[in-house]
């Protein structure tokens, strides 16, 4: 499967299209945990959270990590990508609205395909940004 | 202090089947709307063998096994303590629903910042793909790092 965009024009400082999410709820918390099977409680169980000092409930960091996955395999089919990283400077609260971008920061040759690096953020509606990461694509075969 | 002597740790390997309800649900359980990640008819259409495992679904399926927090026990860690700190995937194929995948995991680096306030842990986990030739394939390697807070 080939990305069935036109990546041939790719360049440096493009952005691929962003992902907004509806606001963090304790359900979408709930299901989260369900659903990844990450049943830490601290992201559940308030009574859990405050014994070990924190105010309330928190996201999983590999919630917004998910949503940035979503935002990638909108823009190319799953096996264009090559790696995903990212890492966790801000802990995403309940009622957070997550918004994902991303933007070509390098094209480059490797393994004998076109590639491209891109660097990705999450950041909440008041701009604080809660997970920075990178990627790398295959552009064409 | 954790333990540095448990840098080379290796977890008990463990093999997941990968579930096509449950790959439904995670992408429902993350707004996903791409029909190829909910709907199989739609996955085979765009070429996939079924629904295809979702970029960071493979930290969950490792989470399957028996007890996820395993080395956090086996080093000494409180799960109440623990914050994610970074995550990273290589992928060398795609998996989809009804394959079977193998874990194979190791602590790989243990240290410290702010004189110890807080530790981190490193674990690096190898992901096969179960073909039924004797050479298992390399699906994908993983790099967890686990942040321990210490007031």
């Amino acid at each position: 499967m080939r990305p069935d965009v036109d990546t041939t024009s790719v360049k440096v400082g493009d952005e691929i299209p962003p992902l907004s999410t509806p606001p963090i709820s304790r359900l979408t918390l709930a299901l989260y945990a369900g659903a990844s099977g990450d049943h830490n409680p601290i992201h559940v169980d308030l009574d859990f959270a405050r014994y070990h000092g924190m105010d309330d409930v928190f996201a999983h960091g590999m919630l917004a990590s998910a949503y940035l996955g979503r935002m990638l395999t909108n823009w190319l089919p799953q096996d264009a990508l090559v790696s995903f990283g990212m890492r966790f400077v801000a802990i995403s609260h309940v009622h957070d609205e997550l918004s994902c971008s991303g933007k070509i920061t390098e094209r480059f040759e490797e393994a004998g395909e076109q590639r491209a690096r891109l660097e990705l953020s999450v950041v909440n509606q008041h701009g604080e940004t809660k997970v920075v990461g990178d990627a790398v694509v295959r552009l064409e075969p | 202090m954790i333990d540095p002597s448990f840098i080379g740790f290796r977890l008990p390997v463990h093999t997941q089947l990968v579930e096509a309800g449950r790959l439904r649900f995670f992408a429902q359980a993350i707004g996903e709307t791409n029909p190829v990640y909910l709907d199989e008819d739609a996955a085979r259409a765009a070429g996939w063998r079924s629904l295809p495992v979702p970029p960071t679904f493979l930290f969950c399926l490792d989470m399957e096994r028996d007890n996820p927090y395993d080395y956090m026990d086996t080093l000494g860690i409180e799960l109440g303590k623990v914050l994610h700190g970074e995550q990273h995937f290589s992928y060398h194929q795609v998996a989809c629903a009804g394959d079977r995948l193998t874990f194979d995991s190791r602590i790989t680096d243990i240290y410290q910042k702010k004189a110890g306030a807080m530790e981190f842990v490193v674990r690096e986990t190898a992901v096969f793909r179960e073909t039924g030739k004797q050479e298992p394939n390399r699906l994908a390697d993983l790099r967890s790092i686990i942040i321990i807070r210490h007031r």
